[in-house]
């Protein structure tokens, strides 16, 4: 063919597939090449309704706003007022999620005590039991109670301030725990029982209940053993709100934990963190519905948590129906995870700042997701105390001043009427009217 | 020896008595009457005193026992000893599901059968039970000792770590990773001093030992089940 005919011929544009994209090819490739799941930590990374997908509306001729930091406006909470001698005060409404000594250097969590302690807020243990720094630095601890049961032990359970029967967890539910073998150092692998070097599975049941009956009794069990002082605490996975609520309830919880999809996990298959549960934002009304159906709201507390990072999210989750929130990635990313100063080691590990999720590698550069002595060594704990302490208070100020514009003088008086949506989904799953209308899907008495 | 009649004063009063027990009590024995199965009976014991339940219990009998030892002169319900960290529990008769569930430390012998799920993720603990076990027993057990004179049920040993499985009966499978294995001399020894604890005449030469094959220790696609 003459080289000018040639020319003469438009050739098609190459077209990425979008159901075989770049990143699903690459997938393939490497499941090709190693026989193994993707394994990694944090929460979803896919797109789902979330709380940027509700607005407030700020009070104008209708509602009558407070002043800008001036007024006052609350913001303590009480929670464990059911069964519990001694229910915890917080002086913030956004308390520290789980997460493990293991997982997390020791560092790490001494970090989140101190931070946590001087915002006023709680921290809470993890799948690994409760160490003594942690302990030593938390003004307010609440103790894991997990299916591995790992480190469990009565003293440390009558040193904690409320107990945290964890069900599931909204990364994975239905799911176990992870912790690879090259993260489990000689203090990991005493703690835990278990050999040094091996990954060990927590198991995804607990081993001696199998259903809300057999959990009653559980928890009457617990209560006996730490003289019914300790709120007892039940986090489920955002996968069945209504239900799981309800029968936590049944079960006897003080407060029950609800955790959507985009809550983190210390390491488990990429699958089940993309592929199980639901967006944070779908559970919270359901969960309020099962607890307002027993009569229940207010008095059994609820906890969100699940991709909360700013005072809005907060502000939010609060108006729809949350007593409080929590957060475990924001605050990992608050004491220095992913940052940017650590950007020539991460692009060393084939990563970049803000994508590293490779935490069950134990090479955390920023000495957080690690045991590794010299990388962990790099985590000050006073100052990452500090900057967590900073950015709480920043979360209660951005919430309180949302508070305040919409007439409330605690940010627990905010209501679904003060939010709509943007968007069709996010009114589905919130319950709040579409932005510009009086009707959100499936409203009853009312049409599209 | 003190009475304490489980009917007429409670199960809070009771815990509350046992818990406040200290290191150096003189109130040594304890009997407990009246339990007619109630749940969570002493529970959280932490003092070297003598307790002896006079009847059947319900759920979680002496549950995270340390110092302790807690006779059940009847059967126990699910989870007896759960959690031990130390001491000793004896049940005369039978013993429902997960008994010594995740335990750490200390004995617990069962003289009739324990029911399924005998030893599930045991971290320590030493339980030796004179009759049979039910299916899935020692499953994810990490370690101590689990001693079985009668017969066990399917899937022993499921997804196990570094606990040992004696059994002089029949097994009836083996779980995910359980293999058996060779009893050499150090494990007839454990083995004679857990029977010679337990009052249990049986001769260590009539088990066999099973534990871990070690596949599952690090992801092999090759060993996943």
């Amino acid at each position: 063919m003459a080289n000018d005919q040639k020319h003469a011929i438009p050739q098609t544009m190459p077209i990425q597939s979008a159901t075989f994209s770049p990143e699903v090819n690459a997938e393939i490739r490497r499941a090709a090449a190693t026989g193994i799941y993707d394994i990694r930590g944090g929460g979803a990374k896919r797109r789902v309704p979330h709380f940027d997908d509700l607005l407030f509306l700020g009070a104008s001729m209708s509602r009558y706003p407070l002043e800008g930091y001036r007024e006052r406006c609350d913001t303590n909470v009480v929670l464990g007022t059911r069964f519990a001698k001694k229910p915890i005060e917080l002086d913030i409404p956004i308390t520290i999620a789980g997460m493990s000594f293991g997982a997390l250097s020791a560092q790490a969590k001494e970090a989140l005590g101190r931070g946590a302690s001087l915002a006023g807020t709680s921290t809470t243990t993890g799948d690994g039991g409760m160490t003594p720094e942690e302990r030593g630095q938390s003004k307010t601890l609440i103790y894991q109670y997990l299916p591995s049961r790992y480190g469990m032990n009565p003293d440390d359970l009558r040193k904690a301030d409320a107990i945290e029967v964890v069900v599931g967890q909204g990364a994975k539910p239905g799911g176990g725990g992870m912790l690879l073998g090259q993260k489990i150092s000689d203090r990991v692998a005493e703690m835990r029982d278990l050999p040094k070097g091996i990954d060990q599975r927590s198991a995804c049941r607990h081993p001696d209940w199998t259903g809300p009956d057999d959990l009653e009794i559980k928890i009457l069990e617990l209560r006996e053993i730490t003289g019914w002082e300790k709120p007892i605490y039940i986090k489920v996975g955002g996968a069945r709100p209504y239900f799981d609520t309800t029968l936590a309830v049944k079960a006897g919880a003080d407060v029950v934990v609800l955790d959507g999809m985009q809550g983190g996990t210390a390491a488990t298959q990429d699958v089940f963190i993309e592929h199980v549960g639901q967006p944070t934002l779908a559970c919270i009304r359901d969960a309020v519905r099962a607890l307002e159906d027993q009569n229940m709201h207010r008095k059994v507390q609820l906890i969100v948590s699940g991709g909360i990072r700013s005072g809005a999210d907060v502000a939010k989750a609060l108006a729809l129906g949350a007593d409080a929130v929590s957060i475990g990635t924001a605050a990992m990313v608050a004491l220095g995870d992913n940052d940017p100063k650590w950007e020539a080691e991460y692009q060393e590990m084939g990563t970049t700042a803000g994508a590293y999720d490779d935490w069950h590698e134990g090479r955390d550069p920023a000495g957080i997701s690690t045991q590794d002595p010299e990388l962990a060594k790099r985590l000050d704990p006073v100052e990452a105390g500090r900057r967590l302490n900073n950015y709480l208070k920043v979360m209660t100020l951005e919430a309180q001043t949302l508070a305040r514009a919409c007439g409330k003088n605690h940010v627990q008086h905010l209501e679904p009427e003060d939010l709509v949506a943007l968007t069709m989904e996010s009114a589905a799953m919130a319950q709040v009217p579409l932005a510009g209308t009086n009707w959100y899907p499936g409203k009853p008495g009312t049409q599209f | 020896m003190q009475t304490f009649d489980l009917e007429a004063n409670g199960l809070r009063a009771l815990n509350e008595a046992l818990q406040a027990q200290s290191q150096h009590t003189n109130e040594i024995a304890w009997e407990v009457v009246n339990p007619r199965g109630s749940h969570a009976i002493a529970v959280g014991l932490d003092a070297p005193i003598e307790v002896t339940v006079k009847g059947s219990t319900g759920y979680y009998c002496a549950g995270m026992n340390k110092q302790a030892t807690i006779t059940v002169d009847g059967s126990a319900g699910p989870g007896v000893a759960e959690n031990m960290m130390s001491g000793a529990v004896i049940v005369e008769g039978d013993a429902s599901q997960y008994a010594g569930a995740t335990g750490h430390g200390g004995l617990l012998v069962i003289k009739g059968n324990a029911s399924s799920r005998c030893g599930i993720s045991m971290k320590g603990i030493d339980i030796v039970v004179q009759g049979n076990v039910g299916h899935m027993s020692a499953f994810m057990a990490q370690k101590g000792n689990l001693v079985v004179c009668g017969d066990a049920g399917d899937a022993l040993g499921d997804s196990i770590y570094e606990a040992r499985l004696f059994v002089r009966g029949e097994v009836k499978s083996l779980g995910a990773d359980c293999i058996e294995k060779e009893m050499r001399p150090e494990h007839l020894e454990i083995l004679r001093g857990l029977l010679e604890r337990s009052e249990i005449d049986a001769k260590p030469e009539e088990f066999r030992r099973y534990g871990s094959a070690r596949k599952l220790y690090n992801f092999n696609i090759d060993n996943a089940y």
